[in-house]
């Protein structure tokens, strides 16, 4: 288990990063806290090259809130989100889930970035993202691109990203003051990747949602946002209603199956998940009792 | 002669001064590690030294038709490729059985394969480097040729005329059957007014060690010696089987075993990349290094358990156990494991089966099968955990029947406190044992009661808890009849040295190991009560076969019973020696002395007379100063092993409390307890621990840990991510008590406490859950007891 030989360069500044992608291309693998990336170079699961560290660069680092606008810069660790203010404040989706991502060791140096650019479809954040309705920030050889977090994953451990562009930042839309979110995933053990999990960011007004996001995890290639959501919002949510949400959720999803469930226990668990969530948001114990929606 | 722990008044040995016995004392050896200064194998470096790098088949069953390294051999820092071919005019093949376990067989198997592979995982070729990566990076230029043969996969065909055979010169795929009858099982089971049979499956699992296995073999041609630095449980075994195999005295072998993360019986036996080590060695005349990395752990550590047990209880309305019933399926790889072999573990379920219940009518059979897969062998509590399953599930279930709680009908087939000594249906003897006792501090320390309203509470509110309830036996403190008896140079005996230095200090050599367990500690216990001086001026000397006295090790729960005891007997010895001399020193007579806090004392009035470090400096520095005649002795040495009980069994019970989310499928425990009777508790911390880790891989077993094959012989999550052994997360507090009951073979009174843990804690969370599920009317008898089982036994997916 020990990688194959690579050469290395630690980036000064992301413009000179973007000039090492720019030679090297995908003979090249950008490191960022190396939780995802260096495991599978020691399994020999994938050879690069060259390791482009960006490590170092300050300006890839950093939250900042302006105006109705939550910036997260790439190299923010999760340990980072768990302790920010900010993040706590305007973020509180994020904050939760990311206390689910894998242990304090890991936590201390895997990186927001990292953990978007590698596009575990079984990870929180990547989630978390479509629910919030982030703007992925990427930068290239030609330039930033702004890509909507929904279009930005496309596939298993697959993104927009192109091999010669760099992930710089995400932005967030600053959570509403009557808002609500809903985290939860089922994982065999704290720390694990989910067998399926839900973030969910919502508005209530008077017992009804006016506003629904479920952004699901591990039900398929990438992160999905339900459109069941639909028929929920705005109207009075009774366990017809929901059954009703739950049977459309059930046709959306594709999810894939191995050694911890089948795609049907999969599926059955994103319903418990759908069911209990909307339960939780609208404080409605009612919703839950008895058998799990079908 | 069941005791609490607190009146241990009949010790006169250990009941003195300042005695540390049954008492908390932290481990000697806990700054050194805590401090980052242990040493393990991989920690070691030796000029010359070269790492090999084993390349494995990615097959079940294929031939070798070629093996080409040339470019290989030509890449940088490559020293040698060895293949089995090569490697086999310097290490002789081996046969795992043993003349005890009748029709025991199994075919010769080589240090690395010659011609054929017989699992995923096994060796084809050794490339050696002047480093790991290196060797990692030549393996990738080697191409072997295979033609692949069928695999032998499933246990439950392996024996079918259709199946092909593994090893055609056996005949059949049958390793090794077992059969015990005793009373008169179909006539009592006809009588029986139900009846209740289920089909108990254990899933595939493994050791996992902290630091994976590891050995540096250095082949000294000028002294024509080879010393291997190992983390090995047997120090002697090793040396014993690496002599033979090489054509070697075993004086030209010395074993080094500093220190070790982690056994549990995975580093008690022969491995053939160890022995492809210690061959290379010799052939390249250089020190070589092999550390498994985790992948190859996952494929060639053995794999343990993997039954399929049918199983039958008879009772009677008014609770009576009538007879038992199994018949066992094991499978254990292609080859039986040298030299302790891989039918241990059926043997031990035929032996254990009914083992803490008064019922003498059992019948059993047991058939252990060859496969292309893993080996498989004895894991901590061999057998155990299968034999308490499927009695402990059958109790539970007979008393379902009959509509019986499950602790009054174990309170009626228990075997009374004060029947012994006795023998089980299945012919063991039993000196002392406890289970009233120990089913009575049980039902206290959880309440049961309270338990049982607030089961019934919750369940009313749609929250489906259940308690489980598991007796069991423990094999210990084993004698030669383990092994000894069946042709195994695996000595039964341990021996132990203790000598006074020349400042009064002591130094303790024994022939038990320390992977973690506190062997040193106890030791050191020992021997400071014993002979009255303080721990801190007491070192300990373990794993060095140059060094200690000729042992067995550790293993089979016996370090503290059977080493424990030779060092006890060793330091009387001192003791006496150093009073003789004290006598005469003092001009007093040796039976009013004593030794107390270091120094040599009045035994009437407790007055000191004369520090063992002034004794030490006269006997050694003006030995001319003693009266004529006198010689001291201020070295003895003693060893030890039981002779009247082959195995000094123990006993004990477990419960689990736990809640089934029914929506999910997913298990949370919320408590465990252990009531267990290791006879002497010499340290109850270090009894504690080993209690609560092997709880900890018990519930593993239960819950999370599954070699997962597919049907071609592949294992498929042969990681970390994919295996999931249980963390600290999902582990419950794990309250444990203790009953007391000394063995009288020994002085000490010490039985083994290493295994009950994990001996039933699978038992206990499967009755928990199916008491849990009880309205749903559904029975469970799968580990581990994943969410997808659950949910699919209720029907939900
Ligand atoms: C035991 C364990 C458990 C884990 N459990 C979880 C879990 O439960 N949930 C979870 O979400 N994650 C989990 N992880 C993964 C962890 O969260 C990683 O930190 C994360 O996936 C990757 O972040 P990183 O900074 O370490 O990225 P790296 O490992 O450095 O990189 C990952 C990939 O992204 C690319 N990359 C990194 N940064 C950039 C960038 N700025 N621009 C372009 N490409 C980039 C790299 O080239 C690489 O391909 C676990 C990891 C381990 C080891």
């Amino acid at each position: 288990m020990k990688a194959s030989a690579f050469a290395y360069a630690r980036a000064t500044s992301v413009v000179n990063a973007l000039e090492l992608l720019a030679v090297y291309g995908d003979k090249a693998k950008v490191l960022s806290g190396g939780q995802s990336l260096m495991p599978a170079m020691n399994l020999r699961l994938i050879s690069p090259e060259f390791i482009v560290d960006i490590g170092e660069l300050a300006e890839l680092r950093g939250i900042v809130v302006k105006g109705d606008v939550l910036t997260v810069r790439a190299l923010t660790r999760h340990v980072d989100v768990l302790r920010s203010p900010e993040i706590a404040t305007h973020a509180p989706l994020l904050k939760d889930a990311t206390s689910h991502v894998a242990h304090p060791a890991i936590r201390n140096r895997g990186t927001l970035g990292g953990s978007l650019a590698h596009a575990d479809p079984a990870s929180e954040l990547p989630a978390c993202m479509v629910a919030l309705g982030a703007t992925v920030i990427v930068c290239g050889p030609r330039g930033e691109r702004r890509i909507p977090a929904q279009e930005f994953f496309t596939g298993i451990y697959e993104t927009a990203l192109s091999p010669q562009e760099l992930l710089v930042a995400v932005e967030l839309p600053v959570a509403r003051k009557d808002s609500t979110h809903f985290f939860h995933e089922f994982a065999r053990r704290h720390g694990d990747y989910a067998i399926v999990g839900l973030a969910a960011q919502s508005t209530i007004v008077g017992g009804q949602f006016t506003d629904l996001r479920l952004g699901f995890f591990a039900v398929g290639d990438r992160p999905l946002l339900a459109g069941a959501a639909g028929k929920l919002v705005n109207v009075a949510v009774t366990p017809e209603v929901l059954a009703k949400a739950s049977a459309i959720l059930g046709e959306e999803l594709d999810p894939q199956g191995d050694q911890q469930a089948t795609p049907a226990m999969r599926r059955h668990l994103a319903k418990v998940l759908l069911q209990r969530c909307v339960s939780r948001l609208l404080c409605r114990p009612d919703l839950q009792s008895g058998e799990p929606a079908r | 002669m069941t005791r609490t722990p607190e009146d241990r008044a009949a010790f006169s040995v250990l009941d003195r001064p300042n005695s540390y016995i049954g008492k908390t004392v932290p481990r000697p050896n806990l700054d050194r590690l805590m401090q980052g200064r242990g040493l393990y194998v991989s920690d070691i470096e030796l000029p010359r030294m070269a790492h090999v790098v084993f390349l494995r088949s990615p097959h079940a069953h294929a031939k070798i038709t070629g093996i080409d390294a040339a470019a290989a051999k030509r890449m940088p820092g490559i020293i040698a490729v060895v293949t089995g071919q090569e490697i086999a005019a310097v290490i002789t093949p081996w046969v795992g059985v043993l003349s005890h376990l009748k029709g025991l067989k199994s075919a010769p198997q080589s240090a690395i394969a010659v011609d054929r592979v017989c699992w995923q995982g096994e060796a084809v070729a050794a490339i050696i480097a002047t480093s790991r990566a290196a060797a990692e990076d030549a393996a990738e230029h080697i191409s072997v040729a295979y033609e692949e043969l069928d695999a032998v996969t499933d246990m439950q065909t392996a024996l079918d005329p259709t199946t092909s055979v593994i090893h055609p010169a056996l005949g059949d795929n049958l390793a090794f059957e077992r059969n015990h009858d005793a009373g008169t099982v179909d006539a009592v089971l006809a009588a029986s007014d139900e009846v209740v049979e289920a089909e108990f499956i254990f899933g595939r699992h493994t050791g996992v060690t902290l630091e994976p296995r590891s050995v540096v073999a250095d082949w000294n041609a000028a002294e024509a010696r080879l010393t291997i630095y190992q983390g090995t449980q047997a120090p002697h075994m090793v040396q014993n089987i690496a002599a033979l195999h090489l054509g070697l005295q075993e004086s030209q072998v010395r074993v080094v075993c500093k220190d070790v993360g982690g056994s549990f019986g995975i580093k008690v036996h022969i491995y053939a990349d160890e022995m492809a080590t210690y061959a290379l060695s010799k052939l390249l005349r250089r020190p070589v290094k092999f550390v498994a990395d985790r992948v190859e752990s996952f494929n060639t550590d053995i794999h343990a358990r993997d039954h399929r047990c049918k199983g039958k209880i008879g009772v009677k309305c008014d609770g009576t156990i009538t007879a038992f019933e199994i018949d066992d399926l094991t499978g254990i790889g292609p080859y039986s494991m040298y030299p302790r072999t891989s039918a241990i573990e059926a043997n031990q379920v035929v032996n254990l089966v009914g083992g803490p219940y008064v019922t003498k009518n059992y019948r059993a059979r047991a058939r252990v099968v060859f496969q292309n897969k893993n080996v498989m062998c004895q894991y901590r509590a061999v057998g155990h955990p299968i034999a308490c399953s499927v009695t402990e599930g059958l109790v539970d279930l007979a008393a379902m029947k009959i509509g019986m709680d499950p602790v009054e009908i174990r309170r009626r087939n228990l075997i009374a406190d004060d029947a012994y000594p006795c023998a089980s249906p299945s012919g063991l003897r039993f000196e002392q044992l406890s289970h009233h006792a120990a089913l009575a501090k049980l039902i206290k320390m959880m309440d049961y009661d309270a338990l049982r309203a607030e089961q019934a509470m919750l369940r009313a509110r749609n929250i489906h808890c259940g308690i489980g309830i598991a007796s069991f036996i423990e094999v210990t403190n084993p004698s030669a009849a383990f092994y000894g008896v069946g042709g195994a140079k695996i000595s039964s005996q341990d021996g132990v040295a203790v000598r006074l230095d020349a400042q009064g200090a002591v130094v303790c050599q024994t022939s038990i190991t320390e992977q973690g367990q506190g062997s040193e500690s106890l030791t050191a216990q020992i021997v400071g009560s014993v002979l009255g001086v303080s721990m801190d001026r007491v070192r300990v000397i373990l794993g060095d076969t140059d060094n200690t006295p000729y042992g067995g090790g550790t293993w089979a729960s016996r370090g503290a019973g059977i080493g424990g005891e030779a060092a006890l007997q060793a330091t009387k010895e001192l003791r006496k020696n150093i009073l003789d001399v004290a006598a005469a020193i003092l001009q007093s007579s040796p039976g009013d002395l004593d030794i107390v806090s270091n120094s040599v004392v009045n035994v009437s009035d407790g007055a000191p007379r004369i520090e063992l470090s002034e004794l030490a400096r006269i006997v050694y520095f003006r030995p001319d100063t003693l009266p004529p005649g006198i010689q001291a002795e201020l070295m003895a040495t003693r060893h030890f092993v039981p002779r009247e009980y082959p195995f000094a069994f123990t006993n004990g019970v477990q419960a689990s409390w736990l809640e089934v989310d029914t929506d999910t499928g997913f298990v949370k425990l919320l408590k465990h307890w252990v009531v267990e009777d290791c006879g002497t508790i010499i340290n109850p911390q270090l009894v504690d621990e080993q209690i609560r880790g092997g709880v900890v891989q018990g519930l593993g077993a239960a819950l999370f840990e599954k070699c997962i094959y597919d049907e071609r012989g592949q294992l498929t999550n042969a990681n970390l991510a994919d295996y999931l052994v249980p963390m600290s997360g999902e582990m419950p507090d794990i309250d444990v008590g203790h009953v007391v009951s000394p063995t009288l073979e020994s002085e000490l009174g010490a039985k083994g406490a290493g295994e009950a843990g994990t001996a039933g804690a699978a038992a206990a969370v499967t009755n928990a859950v199916n008491d849990a599920l009880r309205p749903f009317g559904t029975i469970i008898t799968e580990i581990p007891l994943t969410p997808q089982i659950i949910l699919t036994a209720l029907g939900r997916i």
